[in-house]
C-alpha cells in the first residue's frame, strides 16, 4: 500500500512541474517588459536598467525560472503588490476561511444530493425524475454570481433574515483561536454568540457555492442507483419481501455510491475554483476574493501562487481519491 | 427516423432543443425582434430604472434602456463568443487528440502530458488572469477561454482514437497504403464525431456561462455592449430597488445555458448506447 501511494505521488510530480512552467511562462511572457511596467511611466532608461538588475530580469529566462523554483521550494512566493505582505503569509491567513466555506458547501451538496438522486432513480421516468433532471441541469447552468445576487436581494436586503456580506458582523472580532477556522475557534473558546453569528454569515455563500455540486451529486447518485436497481440481488430481495424503503435506502444505495465518491473528490477542486466568484460577491475573506483582487490589480505573484495552490489541491485530492479506491478495491493496488 | 422518435420522447432534451433554437433565432434576428433596437447604445435618462410595465416588460436600466431589448440583443454576443471559443478549442484540441491517440511515440506521450497539465489548471482563474494580461476586452476573453478549453477535446478524441486505432478498417487502410493524415481525418474523425458534437454542445453552454463571469468581473464585454454578465454587474449599485435590472439578464444566462446542457445531455443519451440503459 505504501508503495502504491508513493507511485501515485511520483506520478503527480511531473504534472506539477509542468504546471509551474506554464504559469511562469504565461505570467512572465505576456507583459512585454516587466521592468518597464514596474518602473512606471516617467522612469529613465537607467532606472529601468536598475530595476531589471535588482529583480534579476536581466538573467536568461531559465535562470529566472530556476530562481523562482528555489523560492517556491522555500514557500517564498514574493510580496503581494496590493497588500504589501508576503504572499505565503496572506494565503496562510485566508485559507481557513475558504476551507470552511468549501466544506460547508460540500456538506450541503452531499447531504441533499444523495437523497434527491435516490428519489429521482426510484421514480425513474416519472415526473419527479423529469423535474429533478431539469433542476440538476439548471444547477450547473446557473451563474453563481447571479444566484448570489438574487439570494442577497431576497434574504438579506428584502427579508433581512441573513447578513449581506462578510464573515462576522461589524464590531465583533474573531476569537484568538488556535486553528484559524472561525467556527471551530469560537466553539473552542466557548464564544457561542460568535459561533451563531459566523454560522448566519456562512449560510448564503455556502448555499450559492453548493449548487453546482448538488446537481452533480444528484446526477451521479441517480445513475448509480438506477444501475444497481437492475441487479439480480435486488430482484431476489424484492421477491423475498424486504421492505422496499429499507431495500432502496440501505442495500441499493450502499452498492451505488462508488461513482459518487469519485465525484466528491473531483468536486472539491471545483469548489475551490468556484469560491473565486462567490467570495468576491459576499466579501468572504478567503483565497477567492484575494485572487480576484490580484487579477484586477494584475498582481502576478499572487496569481502564480494561487494557481499553484489550486493545482496542488487538485493533485492531492486526486491522489486521495485513488488511494480511497485502492482501499475499497484491493485489485487496483497492483495497477498504475 | 427511429432516432428522431426516440429523441422526441425525451422531454428535457426537446425542451433544450427548443431553447437553443430560440437563442439562435434571437442571435440572428435580434435587431428586428427587439422592441427598442437602438437601446444597444442609446441612453434615455428621462426613463431611468422604470419597473416592468406594458411598454417595458423587463423594465429599464440605469441609463433608461429597455432591458428586454438588451437581453434579446445580448444573445448574438453570447452565441458569437461561445461559437468562436468552442470552434477554436476544437481546431486546437481535435487534431492533437487524433495524433496523440493514433501514434505510440514520444510525441503522443508529450501531447497528453501537456494536456494533463492544462486540465489541472484552474480554468476560471487562468482565463481571468489571461484576460487581464491581454487587456480586458471581448477578444481577449475569447482567446483566454479557447486556450483553456481545448484540452477537453484532446482528451475525448485521444480516448476515442485509441479505441479505433486497431479497428479492422484502419488495418485495411494501412494495408492499401493510405497516408496517416488521410486515415486520421477522412476515416477515424467521421467515426468519432458524435462524442465531439456532444462535448461541443455542452461546451457552448459552459462557455456562455464563463464568458458571463468574465463580463461580470469586468474582464470581458465592455460598456455599452448589451452583455448579460455585464448587465448583472451594473445592476449591483441599484439593488434591491431595481430588482428587474439584475433578474432578467441573469435569467437569460440561465435559460440559454440550460438549453445547451439539456440538448447536450439528450444527444449523449442518443449516441452513446452504453449510457442508454441507465437513463
Amino acid at each position: 500500500m505504501a508503495g502504491f501511494v508513493l507511485r501515485r505521488v511520483l506520478l503527480v510530480l511531473p504534472s506539477l512541474l509542468g504546471l509551474l512552467i506554464v504559469c511562469f511562462l504565461l505570467i512572465r511572457m505576456v507583459p512585454a517588459d516587466p521592468a518597464v511596467a514596474l518602473a512606471g511611466d516617467n522612469a529613465t532608461p537607467a532606472q529601468i536598467e536598475a530595476i531589471r538588475r535588482s529583480y534579476g530580469l536581466d538573467q536568461p529566462i531559465h535562470v529566472q525560472f530556476l530562481r523562482y523554483l528555489e523560492g517556491v521550494a522555500r514557500l517564498d512566493f514574493g510580496q503581494s503588490q496590493f497588500s504589501s505582505r508576503p504572499v505565503a503569509e496572506d494565503i496562510a491567513q485566508r485559507l481557513p476561511a475558504t476551507l470552511e466555506l468549501t466544506m460547508a458547501a460540500l456538506l450541503i451538496s452531499v447531504g441533499l444530493g444523495v437523497p434527491l438522486g435516490v428519489l429521482a432513480a426510484v421514480n425513474h421516468n416519472r415526473w419527479p425524475d423529469f423535474v429533478l433532471r431539469v433542476v440538476s441541469v439548471a444547477g450547473v447552468a446557473i451563474a453563481a454570481f447571479w444566484l448570489a445576487i438574487m439570494l442577497q436581494m431576497l434574504f438579506a436586503m428584502q427579508l433581512g433574515w441573513l447578513p449581506l456580506r462578510g464573515q462576522l458582523s461589524a464590531g465583533l472580532t474573531p476569537p484568538p483561536g488556535p486553528t484559524g477556522f472561525l467556527l471551530l475557534d469560537s466553539l473552542l473558546v466557548g464564544r457561542f454568540d460568535l459561533f451563531a453569528d459566523a454560522l448566519r454569515h456562512l449560510v448564503l455563500p455556502a448555499v450559492t457555492l453548493s449548487l453546482g455540486g448538488l446537481a452533480t451529486i444528484t446526477r451521479f447518485t441517480r445513475a448509480g442507483v438506477l444501475d444497481t436497481l437492475q441487479k439480480d440481488f435486488v430482484f431476489y430481495e424484492r421477491a423475498s419481501g424486504y421492505a422496499p424503503r429499507r431495500l432502496v435506502w440501505i442495500y441499493v444505495l450502499r452498492n451505488s455510491v462508488a461513482a459518487t465518491v469519485t465525484q466528491i473528490g473531483l468536486l472539491f477542486g471545483g469548489l475551490i475554483a468556484g469560491a473565486v466568484v462567490v467570495e468576491s460577491i459576499y466579501d468572504w475573506p478567503g483565497i477567492g476574493s484575494y485572487t480576484v483582487q490580484a487579477i484586477l490589480t494584475a498582481d502576478s505573484k499572487v496569481m502564480l501562487a494561487v494557481t499553484l495552490l489550486v493545482g496542488l489541491i487538485y493533485a492531492v485530492v486526486n491522489i486521495l481519491t485513488d488511494v480511497a479506491h485502492a482501499l475499497i478495491d484491493p485489485r487496483l493496488r497492483d495497477r498504475a | 427516423m427511429l432516432v428522431l422518435r426516440k429523441f422526441l420522447r425525451d422531454i428535457p432534451a426537446v425542451l433544450g432543443a427548443v431553447i437553443v433554437l430560440g437563442v439562435v433565432l434571437l442571435a440572428i434576428f435580434g435587431p428586428w425582434i427587439a422592441p427598442y433596437p437602438e437601446d444597444a447604445a442609446a441612453s434615455h435618462l428621462l426613463r431611468r430604472l422604470r419597473p416592468p410595465s406594458a411598454a417595458f416588460p423587463f423594465g429599464t436600466d440605469n441609463l433608461g434602456r429597455d432591458i428586454l431589448s438588451r437581453v434579446i440583443l445580448g444573445a448574438r454576443g453570447a452565441l458569437k463568443v461561445s461559437l468562436a471559443v468552442v470552434g477554436a478549442a476544437m481546431a486546437i484540441g481535435v487534431p492533437l487528440g487524433l495524433v496523440a491517440g493514433y501514434g505510440r511515440g514520444i510525441l503522443s506521450e508529450a501531447i497528453m502530458r501537456v494536456t494533463d497539465v492544462f486540465l489541472a489548471l484552474p480554468q476560471l482563474i487562468l482565463a481571468l488572469a489571461l484576460a487581464q494580461l491581454l487587456g480586458p476586452s471581448v477578444e481577449s476573453a475569447m482567446l483566454a477561454l479557447a486556450l483553456t478549453y481545448w484540452p477537453f477535446f484532446t482528451r475525448i478524441v485521444h480516448t476515442e482514437t485509441q479505441r479505433l486505432r486497431n479497428a479492422l478498417f484502419v488495418d485495411a487502410l494501412q494495408g492499401i497504403g493510405a497516408s496517416t493524415p488521410r486515415i486520421l481525418f477522412l476515416h477515424i474523425l467521421p467515426n468519432i464525431l458524435s462524442p465531439i458534437i456532444v462535448r461541443a454542445t455542452i461546451g457552448l453552454g459552459f462557455t456562455i456561462l464563463v464568458a458571463a463571469v468574465l463580463g461580470f468581473l469586468g474582464m470581458g464585454a465592455t460598456p455599452p455592449d448589451p452583455d448579460w454578465g455585464l448587465a448583472v454587474a451594473q445592476s449591483r449599485s441599484y439593488l434591491p430597488n431595481a430588482w428587474w435590472f439584475a433578474t432578467f439578464p441573469g435569467l437569460a444566462i440561465l435559460v440559454a445555458v440550460l438549453g445547451f446542457n439539456l440538448l447536450g445531455d439528450g444527444l449523449r443519451d442518443l449516441v452513446d448506447p452504453r449510457l442508454r440503459r441507465s437513463r
